[in-house]
């Protein structure tokens, strides 16, 4: 069905094709439309689920840890202090090997308080464990939450899924959407280790230096499992819903001499980049990455790249270009820009591209850099 | 009423000789039989289990964080229901991950109506990390961060989940197996949240003889330091042996002596704890006249 | 493409109505996206809204740098807020006024869709709908074909008045 929504609204309708059984959330701007959506939904039996309003972000992701061990689905959303918040309930997630699902609306964090988009939350939690893809429009956010759960059901994964989407920039424009019935995309779930107070056993408990070492390959070997598993669920999507989706989204990277690689909705924006300094002879490319974890391949053999960050990892660099550095095995041109939803436009972008300096790093806005 | 045969502890627990919390966890389950998920923070039970590949516990367990039980419990405990089944919900924890750390998860899951029930073995300090001191520690008490004896009175936790209008709370003690084992029977019969506080005297961590730990239970009750009672949708009815214990009870000093943890109190504390002791015990009997 | 923004106070509606018009162009068989830029929101702080309107997806996120037109919703902004920043020379402007203005320089249309709102007895909360007879005057303009303006109305707001209302901007405003 073809509509009108904005982000967050896809983002509800999705979940509410998924059915999951529980949601635990609590609200954070400008997170909340998710969950307004959801909680109207189940008050007026739209979605049978069992929504529990706690009274944390950090209870919000135990909830869903205890719903998610008997077996069911689950799903829950945030933002910026509400992640960081959940932060050591992520990890057990993860660690608790739970194909939770959660939407997460990317905003800056704290102090001072900026409602606006940054990659900063999400980035936060790379090592947890979590899979963790973006996207790059409204149709993208609702394709990726109905993706999430078979992704993050698959018997070679059992590893939870974060959605991320621009706050604002993303989860509050209003876009087309075509909305698809689900038909058995999504099969039910069956979560091997779930309890059974028949066959009891014990989850979580203290495990020595001998034993902890092998959980934690384990869920290395999953996430690398699950390159294939997200490979052909994007495939199934595609035959079945005629939208195709990759590991990145590549515009006029098949000639280009140079790549700009960002996320998010600046990574859209970045095609617009490519197109006017096409007209001016530069043959530009851009790279826009979806999946963050597991972290792909990247195709930049013979290309300038050009990185923006909206993030930063102090002391060190932005996350995305010493990411790809590592990956690509030689300098990159980094810049930083978009923090604290810093405006910055295919003009802008543009600029980067023109002006770039391979092995600098130039943060956006600040004095003496771009 | 016949207490059931069939252990949930095994043997070779990791537990403290005189462990009370041992004690108490036998009886609960007892009371609570194998359809039942234990949901246990961060506390002295999350190490008693026993590490991988191996656990004492008969049943199943969940372990979690430390704030996060009443939480965990809360999303278990809307699952099990959607999937139709009447598993009890349990959620086994210490004074820390109650009183303090889990306190807001307590209270949301409370708040929220929650089917389960909410057992808070209380030792009276952070027992699992060497005995600090906690908002469970009462008034004169010496722990490893209150040296001198704790400043502060202990926090009213039983106040503050009686704020929530639970269907049933009730304090117990594993000195009195029958009086516990019954409570939580009693308990389980209620949908939505319920609450019981456990005294768990700890020899380790109050600094007496492994042996006496039934002994310092019954002193507790025996003095009025700890009161036994149940309230069924608000209305109190005090338990046999605190009823004893209102009309005529012992000497604090018979409580406190033989615990390290008290040793060379204050004598103004200990007026303190007393005033205190006969205010409570008054309230409470007035409430229950009143009925 | 065709770029749009909206100057509004909270509450007057102005957020909807960038809703209201992109749905509109898409039902013209258009690609339309409508965003807000946002604050912490109070009721009565100065709103600006964009809509872009083009044949193919747009891929633009950050804020319109050079509308082609200007609404404004509430004319008292016009002392506060840089309403025609960077419009386009001959962009066009449309303010809610029941007389008109010249601009130099652009091409100014005016309705009176707080008189419309009023007759129409539009109020929410206290706040006259604005939204609703605005869509009327942008098909009225040729932003949006009347037909999908109605369409996009009964969609979002089936209530009868507002229909009427947009379908009186369209008549009466100012060509």
């Amino acid at each position: 069905m073809k509509t009108i929504a904005t982000g967050n609204k896809a983002v509800a309708e999705a979940v509410q094709q998924a059915r999951p059984a529980v949601i635990a959330a609590y609200p954070i701007t400008p997170q909340t439309a998710i969950i307004e959506q959801i909680a109207k939904a189940v008050s007026s039996g739209t979605l049978n689920s069992r929504f529990i309003s706690v009274e944390s972000e950090h209870s919000a992701m135990a909830a869903c840890i205890g719903a998610s061990l008997t077996g069911v689905r689950t799903f829950t959303a945030t933002s910026s202090q509400g992640l960081l918040y959940m932060h050591e309930m992520t990890n057990w997630a993860a660690g608790s090997r739970l194909p939770i699902v959660m939407a997460n609306v990317n905003r800056a964090v704290a102090p001072g308080w900026n409602i606006w988009a940054d990659h900063t939350d999400a980035l936060q939690e790379r090592d947890t464990g979590w899979l963790q893809v973006y996207a790059g429009s409204v149709q993208e956010a609702y394709d990726a939450v109905l993706m999430a759960f078979p992704i993050a059901e698959h018997e070679d994964v059992l590893l939870p899924v974060m959605v991320n989407l621009d706050g604002f920039a993303l989860s509050h424009i209003f876009q087309p959407l075509e909305t698809v019935e689900v038909g058995d995309f999504i099969a039910p779930l069956h979560l091997p280790h779930a309890i059974d107070t028949r066959d009891p056993a014990g989850y979580g408990v203290l495990t020595g230096p001998e034993s902890y070492f092998k959980f934690r390959w384990d869920i290395e070997r999953s996430m690398r499992d699950s390159v294939n598993v997200i490979q052909s669920v994007q495939e199934d999507f595609s035959r079945r819903f005629g939208r195709s989706y990759g590991f990145t989204e590549d515009y006029l990277c098949s000639d280009a001499e140079v790549v700009v690689m960002a996320m998010g909705t600046l990574g859209k924006e970045a095609e617009i980049a490519v197109d006017l300094l096409r007209v001016e002879g530069i043959k530009a490319g851009s790279m826009r990455l979806r999946w963050l974890r597991p972290f792909p391949e990247l195709n930049l053999a013979g290309r300038e790249v050009v990185v923006i960050d909206r993030s930063y990892s102090f002391g060190f660099g932005g996350v995305l270009a010493t990411s790809v550095r590592s990956r690509i095995k030689r300098e990159v041109y980094s810049v930083i820009a978009g923090l604290g939803g810093q405006e910055v436009s295919y003009e802008d972008i543009a600029g980067f591209v023109r002006r770039r300096c391979i092995g600098r790093e130039d943060w956006f806005g600040v004095n003496g850099h771009v | 009423m016949k207490i059931p045969e069939e252990e949930y502890l095994l043997k070779c627990t990791a537990a403290c000789a005189g462990c009370s919390d041992s004690l108490t966890l036998r009886y609960v389950l007892k009371a609570a039989g194998p359809d039942t998920v234990l949901v246990v923070p961060a506390c002295c039970t999350s190490v008693i289990q026993g590490a991988y590949p191996y656990t004492a516990f008969n049943l199943t367990v969940v372990n979690i964080a430390f704030a996060a039980a009443a939480a965990c419990a809360s999303g278990m405990s809307e699952a099990l229901r959607a999937l139709g089944r009447k598993t009890h919900v349990i959620v086994y924890a210490g004074d820390g991950g109650t009183l303090d750390i889990g306190i807001q998860s307590l209270s949301g899951a409370f708040e929220r109506g929650t089917d389960f029930l909410y057992i808070c073995y209380d030792n009276e300090a952070y027992g699992n990390t060497g005995m600090q001191r906690s908002g469970g520690t009462p008034l004169g008490a010496r722990t490893t961060t209150t040296p001198m004896g704790k400043r502060h009175q202990k926090k009213d936790i039983d106040a503050i989940v009686a704020a929530h209008d639970p269907p049933f709370m009730a304090t117990a003690c594993p000195a009195y197996p029958r009086d516990l084992f019954q409570k939580v029977r009693n308990a389980l019969t209620f949908r939505g949240p319920s609450f019981i506080h456990v005294l768990a005297p700890c020899p380790p961590g109050w600094r007496f003889p492994p042996e006496k730990s039934v002994e310092m239970g019954k002193l507790a009750v025996k003095t009025g330091m700890w009161v036994l009672y149940e309230r069924r949708h608000g209305k109190l009815s005090l338990s046999a042996p605190s009823k004893t214990a209102l009309k005529n009870p012992a000497p604090l000093e018979e409580y406190l002596s033989p615990q390290g943890r008290f040793e060379g109190m204050d004598g103004a504390d200990i007026e303190a704890l007393k005033r205190h002791i006969s205010e409570n015990l008054l309230k409470l009997a007035s409430e229950e006249a009143k009925g | 493409m065709f770029e749009i923004r909206i100057h509004s106070r909270g509450g007057q509606g102005g957020v909807t109505a960038s809703r209201l018009v992109a749905l509109a162009a898409i039902h013209d068989g258009k690609y339309a996206t409508a965003c807000v830029f946002y604050s912490p929101q109070r009721r009565g702080a100065p709103v600006i809204s964009f809509v872009r309107i083009d044949d193919f997806p747009v891929r633009i996120y950050s804020h319109i740098q050079n509308p082609d037109l200007v609404v404004i919703l509430d004319k008292g902004l016009l002392e506060t807020v840089d309403v025609f920043q960077k419009l386009k020379k001959g962009g066009k402007i449309l303010i809610n006024s029941s007389e008109g203005k010249i601009f130099p320089g652009f091409s100014s249309s005016h309705a009176d869709l707080t008189q419309i709102a009023h007759r129409e007895r539009l109020v929410v909360a206290g706040y006259l709908i604005l939204n609703t007879p605005l869509l009327g005057a942008l098909a009225r303009m040729g932003v949006v074909s009347l037909d999908s303006a109605r369409k996009a109305i009964r969609e979002m707001f089936p209530d009868p008045r507002n229909i009427r209302a947009a379908e009186a901007a369209y008549r009466e405003m100012s060509p």
